[in-house]
């Protein structure tokens, strides 16, 4: 069965899961989930995710939700084929994934997420953004990319030496914040801007980026 | 070697790695971090964790932390031993694992921290409970409520049948909570509280909750 992957390409959560799928190789049905007219609070798609969010991943027997747990499925389904994204043959490395991994989940995301959504999201419903939470959130990812500056110092990417999911979680959410008036705190931070150019530079990331044109409405 | 644990028993992070240590009978040594001296911000410990945030887990060649990247490691090397917190035999159980370990970090503990955090740890160094905060949170916990009230209907843990995980990463922050004047949002939920009540009644978790005595100062 060809994966059903419901979502919005738009979407920095859908991006994620769509990049995974490139970086393996692996064959998949986008279906658009329309968020505008409310079809993700709809019976039919809450019975698939009852937060009502996308992305929702359709495989064989088994539905799955939450982007983060979507893309540790597909890189475990399908180690054996396209990029190694989880270490699986070594316990160590696997273990350095899965902590940075959780960085970008509980210290970069809630970091960058507010300042997309203030900056993108509010304006497309006619919503002003609110500079003060832009400002505190920018506060937090500095600090934010400063541990990372240093981690990039000595390791070419996050988890070391190689490209990993945690790494890959970072693409989309990172793609729309370069589109933002403070891009300097990546580029102004040499070890963090070489390792964005790598990580966007990568085929499966110039795939995902071109269904990504929120602010290019 | 004897896993290291950097981190306070009454911290909920280091409770959640406690559980998971407990429930998989793995012998571990706790390394009090004098958190009021701001020992996690002194050089030290910052080369342990740059985020300078405990718990932290070291072990032979491998130092880790995020708490739930520590226990999907404690989870996945002891596989053998205790209990199958992971579902490591069945693809899909084990897939179900993450979709709800994902839930509890990205729905339930942004909406229970901030309560816990209000409640019980501003008035420890002086600082008044903001009301409004806390009402936030508990209508954005009720919403979750109600939908673990209707998974828990059809399963008797969160992924299945099954005690995993994604169940054990809730006990330390529902300890607190259940200690709050809102634990009704729990007792009022008839399958929610079942669930409750079954997974604090594990010994693993009543081992953990003797060093949770945050608020019996």
């Amino acid at each position: 069965m060809v994966l059903k992957l419901h979502g919005l390409s738009v979407s920095i959560s859908t991006a994620r899961v769509v990049a995974c799928l490139h970086e393996k190789s692996v064959d998949f049905e986008l279906v658009p989930v329309d968020l505008f007219a409310c079809e993700n609070k709809q019976p039919e798609f809450l019975a698939k995710n009852p937060f009502g969010k996308v992305p929702v991943l359709e495989d064989d027997d088994i539905t799955l939700f939450e982007s983060r747990a979507i893309t540790a499925y597909v890189a475990e389904k399908f180690k054996e084929t396209g990029h190694d994204l989880i270490r699986h043959e070594n316990l160590n490395e696997a273990a350095l994934v899965k902590v940075w991994t959780e960085v970008e989940s509980k210290q970069y995301n809630p970091a960058i997420d507010p300042i997309i959504f203030e900056f993108f999201a509010k304006p497309v419903v006619g919503m002003e953004p609110d500079q003060t939470v832009i400002d505190a959130s920018l506060e937090k990812l500095k600090k934010v990319l400063d541990v990372y500056e240093a981690r990039l110092s000595n390791k070419k990417f996050l988890a070391g030496d190689f490209y990993s999911l945690a790494d890959l979680h970072h693409f989309p959410g990172t793609f729309y914040f370069m589109k933002t008036p403070w891009s300097s705190l990546v580029n102004d931070r040499p070890h963090v801007k070489a390792w964005w150019e790598e990580i966007s530079a990568k085929p499966a990331s110039k795939k995902v980026a071109e269904g990504m044109n929120f602010g290019e409405v």
